[in-house]
């Protein structure tokens, strides 16, 4: 056992309001810059739609993130032999288009264009020539857009769903749609870092955040090829590969990175995880219905004291696996199961867990339930007996059985394809829900209260936990920062003793391009 | 007139390659130690990438085979001379090379084509890389030139370069026999010098950093900022005692 720790993130997609707080706080801090300006380190999608960069998620387009070869597995767009053969011509680049050409306005020529008829306008400018564009995309160019044919129909994880199920998603009075933050996943087998050939690209043992060095990136851009979730940009000005880099200078003065700190629907979560470093292998060459179970298994209990005592011989520091008890993250993804990585068959073990929207598949509703629901009052017909929630066992979970948006799409998105995986977690929801009702309101028999705890596997303890964490939880409660030790460490990376008589830290040349 | 061409001899034949291989040397080193951040091979890709393709593989393909065929010249020229005592061999060698020549010259022109076209990447170019391109062509220009009318180039490298090339790295430059050669075979030597000089200030750095260790190092990297468990050990020297965490 090589336990190691890791910080790991958790977004509640029920909580996202779609705001964007989070990309534009990111993009203030770190992408600000010229050759990052397309850039958005984190980025908020509607899903169903195409997303950032255009269907990042079809891999047959992209050829990003790991494919299993007789038994092990091997980089799908790069590696040894296909990222040398291809260095001086990449076939699986995506190149800026892909993305949006990034633009502003010249806003001047409001001010200083001289007295007509008409009105002056500013007018689009690309922030990469200079020159008038018409603008063809942009960020958030699919906002919303869900239903749209351009869009939400060419979305990648239609796979499988039938047309009819396909069509009924369209239906305007059923349309649904939820939002899909992403940021970079700091992968426990990370594609980008695999893919880099110069090894620019490392992960940190401490604390496992991805980083690209910049000084040692010499733009043979096959992270950006690599990476299935397209979180590896290539900055076009200086020649550099960038990434998020999880505010590690936040994270280690212990503030939570930008972007959780301003989510306003507060749905970000962040905390430690201990795993087993020597399962990587395994668990990403595993096959693919049990890819979430194998990667679920990596993560230890972080009060066993076996685990604890394997902790301590290899380093991890007492004070880090402290916060490992704390952490919200352990809670969501181990001890309830509410939690499920984005796209797991990529192979990449992400670290960043969504629990999956129950609120775009419970509002399912039937005509006839409408004509009976129209004489209830607005809020009991949703409660009501044999109505939404049936009586009888099987209909318990009616609405997730009927969702108007496919179980099928969802499991695309979060369980390689497994709806069961969904289903259970979309149940625990809807047991925390029942059970709050059942505390605040007292409506429901609490047979079926109970009933509908034990079949999520819950129980009424934990589901009053579940609830507290997710809708009461303080700033400390939902991030859980280990302290970096600074006194030990300039930087994470940087002995004290190593800089003692220097000055500063970070390296002081100007990030310019080169010759 | 003679003393001048000796003049023009003396320093584009001895003088040029010593302050070639100086300013390459020490300019690498400096660059790489002071300015790392701009060591990069600055691919436009991102910005365009269908043209680029048919500019950048026959380029790099031919120039590599270029490459390390003067390279064989130069050190095991006995090597080329036997290979070339047969005329069908000789006539394999003299006419790959010349195909791979082309695909340098269609290539390079392919890139200089989309540099200046493509305004994408025209905001991404430099003046060092139009230096180094209208210097790159000039290279392939003559080197198809030298091969097409002086022949057989592979074996006359052999027997009047290689010899001048080692005096010149050993300290003793003789340029008696070069000297009397035609002057596109001079420019194409002197383009050679410049390309040697001008490596350090512009994006030919990449070629010095090619990352081969990629083939051997492990597909993860894991980086520590102290040794967990050297710290531990009782025996661990001082210098290696980090602080522990705890
Ligand atoms: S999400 Fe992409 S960039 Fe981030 S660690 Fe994983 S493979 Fe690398
Ligand atoms: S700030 Fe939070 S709520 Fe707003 S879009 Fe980002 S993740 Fe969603």
């Amino acid at each position: 056992m090589d336990v190691r720790a890791q910080i790991s993130m958790v977004f509640h997609l029920d909580k996202c309001i779609g705001c964007h707080t989070c990309s534009i706080a990111c993009k203030n801090i770190w992408t600000d810059r010229k050759g990052a300006e397309y850039m958005w380190w984190n980025n908020v999608e509607t899903k169903p739609g195409t997303g950032y960069p255009t269907k990042w998620e079809d891999q047959d387009i992209y050829k990003g993130g790991w494919e299993k070869q007789n038994g092990s597995i091997e980089l799908k767009g790069a590696g040894r032999k296909k990222g040398l053969l291809n260095i001086f011509h990449n076939p699986n680049l995506p190149v800026i288009d892909d993305y949006y050409e990034p633009f502003t306005y010249r806003y001047l020529d409001l001010i200083e264009s001289p007295a007509s008829d008409d009105q002056p306008t500013a007018r689009p400018v690309s922030l990469i020539t200079g020159k008038p564009i018409d603008i063809k995309m942009g960020p958030n160019w699919d906002d919303d857009l869900s239903g749209t044919p351009d869009y939400a129909r060419k979305d990648p994880n239609m796979q499988g769903l039938s047309a009819a199920e396909q069509e009924a998603m369209f239906q305007l009075e059923r349309m649904a749609f939820f939002y899909l933050p992403r940021i970079c996943n700091h992968c426990l087998n990370p594609a980008c870092v695999a893919s880099c050939p110069s090894g620019a690209i490392y992960k940190r043992g401490e604390d496992g955040v991805v980083l690209i060095n910049q000084q040692v990136c010499r733009a043979w851009r096959m992270c950006v090829t690599a990476c299935p979730y397209k979180k590896s940009y290539y900055n076009w000005h200086t020649g550099k590969s960038e990434k998020c880099i999880l505010c590690y200078p936040r994270l280690e003065s212990g503030y939570a990175p930008a972007c959780m700190h301003s989510c306003v629907g507060r749905i970000r979560y962040l905390g430690v995880i201990l795993y087993d470093a020597d399962r990587i292998e395994a668990a990403a060459s595993s096959e693919t219905e049990s890819l979430v179970d194998s990667q679920l298994n990596m993560l230890l209990d972080p009060f066993d004291p076996q685990v604890i005592q394997a902790a301590k011989e290899n380093g991890v520091p007492d004070s880090t696996i402290k916060a490992a008890q704390y952490s919200p993250t352990y809670k969501f993804v181990k001890k309830w199961g509410m939690a499920l990585p984005l796209h797991p068959e990529f192979r990449t073990l992400p670290m960043l867990f969504y629990v999956p929207p129950l609120l775009p598949v419970m509002a399912s509703l039937s005509n006839q339930d409408l004509e009976q629901g129209e004489k209830m009052d607005p809020i009991a017909k949703f409660w009501k007996d044999d109505w939404l929630y049936d009586t009888s066992t099987e209909g318990l979970w009616g609405t997730i059985d009927q969702a108007r948006f496919p179980l099928k799409y969802m499991a695309n998105l979060f369980s390689a394809g497994d709806e069961e995986k969904v289903k259970l977690v979309l149940k625990k929801l809807m047991a925390v829900r029942i059970h709050r009702r059942d505390v605040t309101v007292g409506d429901i028999p609490r047979e079926k209260v109970q009933q509908a705890l034990s079949e999520a596997g819950l129980d009424a303890e934990t589901a009053e936990e579940v609830y507290q964490l997710t809708s009461l939880a303080k700033f400390d409660e939902r991030f859980v920062i280990p302290p970096a030790h600074r006194e030990q460490a300039i930087e994470m990376l940087e002995f004290t003793g190593d800089t003692k008589g220097s000055v500063g830290f970070g390296f002081k040349e100007k990030p310019q391009r080169g010759l | 007139m003679d003393a001048f061409f000796n003049a023009l001899n003396n320093f584009f034949l001895i003088g040029l390659p010593y302050i070639a291989l100086f300013v390459f040397l020490i300019g690498s080193v400096w660059r790489y130690t002071s300015t790392r951040f701009k060591y990069s091979s600055l691919s436009s890709q991102f910005l365009e990438g269908r043209q680029l393709f048919w500019g950048s593989v026959p380029f790099h393909m031919g120039i590599l085979f270029l490459f390390f065929g003067h390279l064989t010249a130069f050190l095991i020229p006995r090597g080329v001379l036997l290979w070339n005592n047969h005329p069908a061999r000789l006539i394999v060698l003299e006419v790959t090379a010349f195909i791979f020549g082309i695909a340098v010259l269609a290539g390079l022109a392919n890139l200089i084509y989309r540099r200046l076209t493509n305004p994408r990447v025209a905001v991404v170019t430099s003046r060092m890389d139009y230096a180094i391109l209208s210097l790159l062509l000039l290279q392939v220009v003559t080197g198809l030139w030298v091969a097409y009318s002086f022949r057989w180039g592979s074996s006359w490298f052999a027997s009047v370069l290689t010899p001048y090339l080692w005096s010149v790295f050993a300290l003793q430059p003789d340029i008696t026999a070069v000297s009397a050669l035609p002057w596109v075979v001079k420019l194409h030597i002197v383009g050679a010098y410049l390309t040697v000089l001008l490596i350090p200030f512009s994006r030919l750095v990449h070629f010095l950093v090619v990352p081969l260790d990629y083939i051997w190092r492990p597909y993860q990297q894991v980086v520590w900022y102290w040794q967990r468990k050297e710290v531990r050990r009782s025996g661990t020297p001082w210098s290696l005692k980090r602080p522990l965490n705890n």
